[in-house]
């Protein structure tokens, strides 16, 4: 409740390194998940968010996870842990979570795919 | 905290006079109607009085066209259910409309697999029926038409009276869910041709677990529940007769009522939804801005989703309801507001406010000065939102 009452690391990052963002607005859910690393670290992390009040709450809990992590610890964090934190998610919510997860996969896969380009160009 | 209930459509109070008519129900006057000894006698009269109060706020002719059920969902299911079963022989065709409540739609989906075959109406971007469409509709072997009275989700009422004589040129009955409308609006089963009326009574302040079913008399209609022949062999089951009398006394104080707190409401209404697209922008009303009840706030943000303003509404102390189905058993928005045109971000997007008789304008001007904020601060998490709406928020 804390999560979605007071969300942590709302906004984007206008020069992010990566960008994920998943879901439509035909379920309800769409998450942007920003992310700027820095030593393979991400080291800030924002969020944007349409969706209910779980939507929000994941997505605030998994910058939360994220932040300072490896950006392969960062692969490993998964919907449950994100639930767990934040004390339990109704089944039917557990889609929410999973969103988060998922839009912070592709912000890294985005980051990394960038970087490849860079190299190779 | 302050505390304030727009969340009506979805359960409302008892009124403390109803509560008072019922009391000597649960403890004094318990026996079976249907006895023989003289204490019966007395519950007999409750129960007939019932009947005459819910037939008068109606306009039927009188309490015999008035049978109790358990709520408006049976009443609904008895309705399409009898009238299709004592038919068949004449035709297997049912009309309705996209935009029924669940207790209608479901029933009709059942009868599809029983080898019926129902049309579902569109309807337009206010939520009314197309009498042109219906009228195309009717066949030779259509035997009933199920539309609703008024629409509790985004306030649209029906013009019935037209409905009805496009359906009885045909020859075909007509069953009307009134649920959402009976007690706000007045009624006339006669006048307005219907045949088949379903009633609620926690929709008008009495208990839960009663409800009616006005049966126009001559109209051929099987029982759906059948026992020991309670409602003249149509509704069997011993009476329920706290909820009864309930429903009898809250008919009573809705006709009284009616006329004032119609004027009252819908003052109130105005003021809410204007209040609400004046300070906020890309808001929009659902439904039909007069053929509208009185009681019946529906509204739609751009860019933010209705769960989110429900929560940040509750942690203000503000009791609303959403049509998002997030907030329901699956992620589908509801198919009213599906049927009005809304694409799924619009309909995500609704909230719903249901007035009722407690409700001031201190109560509406609270939410107007909440509910801004609360749209600001979404619209800025939304990845949703334009740049430039950003900026003007």
């Amino acid at each position: 409740m804390d999560h979605f009452r007071n969300p942590r690391n709302v906004g984007e990052i206008p020069d992010a390194d990566g960008v994920g963002t998943v879901g439509n607005p035909v379920c309800g859910d769409v998450m942007a998940i920003y992310i700027k690393v820095k030593d393979n670290h991400i080291n800030d992390i924002k969020f944007k968010t349409f969706g209910c009040g779980a939507a929000i709450a994941t997505s605030s809990m998994i910058t939360e996870l994220a932040k300072g992590k490896s950006l392969d610890e960062a692969l490993k964090i998964t919907r449950n842990d994100v639930a767990d934190k934040l004390g339990g998610l109704p089944s039917i919510k557990m889609h929410c979570s999973n969103l988060a997860a998922d839009a912070l996969r592709e912000a890294v896969k985005d980051y990394r795919k960038r970087q490849e380009k860079h190299q190779n160009g | 905290m302050k505390k304030v209930y727009f969340d009506h459509t979805a359960g409302m109070p008892v009124d403390p006079q109803v509560f008072e008519a019922m009391n000597p129900y649960f403890n004094h006057f318990y026996s079976n109607p249907s006895s023989l000894h003289s204490s019966a006698q007395e519950v007999r009269r409750g129960l007939q009085n019932a009947r005459e109060k819910v037939s008068e706020l109606i306009g039927a002719k009188n309490g015999e066209e008035i049978f109790f059920t358990s709520c408006a969902t049976e009443s609904n299911n008895w309705a399409i259910r009898g009238v299709a079963s004592r038919n068949r022989d004449r035709g297997k065709h049912i009309i309705t409309t996209t935009i029924e409540h669940m207790s209608v739609m479901n029933v009709c989906k059942y009868l599809i697999k029983q080898g019926y075959k129902v049309s579902f109406l569109p309807v337009d971007n206010y939520g009314l029926v197309d009498l042109e469409a219906l009228q195309k509709e009717l066949a030779d072997d259509t035997i009933l038409v199920s539309v609703m009275y008024a629409n509790g989700e985004i306030g649209t009422i029906e013009p019935v009276k037209e409905i009805s004589e496009v359906v009885h040129d045909k020859g075909v009955c007509l069953h009307v869910d009134a649920t959402a409308a009976a007690g706000q609006v007045p009624i006339d089963v006669v006048k307005e041709g219907i045949d088949l009326l379903t009633l609620s009574s926690n929709d008008m302040y009495g208990p839960k677990g009663a409800g009616a079913l006005y049966v126009k008399s001559g109209t051929r209609l099987e029982p759906l529940i059948f026992g020991g022949g309670q409602e003249r062999g149509f509704r069997s089951g011993s009476e329920n007769l706290p909820g009864i009398v309930g429903m009898g006394r809250a008919a009573v104080i809705a006709k009284a009522r009616m006329r004032k707190e119609r004027l009252r409401l819908t003052k109130l209404r105005d003021t809410f939804i204007n209040g609400l697209l004046e300070t906020i922008s890309y808001s929009f009303l659902n439904g039909h801005p007069t053929k509208r009840l009185p009681n019946n706030v529906a509204v739609r943000f751009s860019f933010v989703e209705g769960e989110s303003m429900l929560l940040n509404l509750d942690i203000a102390g503000v009791a609303a309801s959403s049509g998002s189905a997030c907030t329901a058993k699956t992620l589908e928005p509801s198919h009213v507001l599906r049927a009005i045109g809304l694409k799924h971000e619009e309909a995500h997007g609704s909230l719903l406010f249901t007035l009722g008789s407690q409700n001031s304008e201190e109560d509406v001007g609270y939410v107007l000065d909440l509910l801004p904020d609360i749209v600001k601060r979404l619209r800025v998490m939304s990845p949703l939102t334009p740049k430039e709406v950003k900026e003007s928020v």
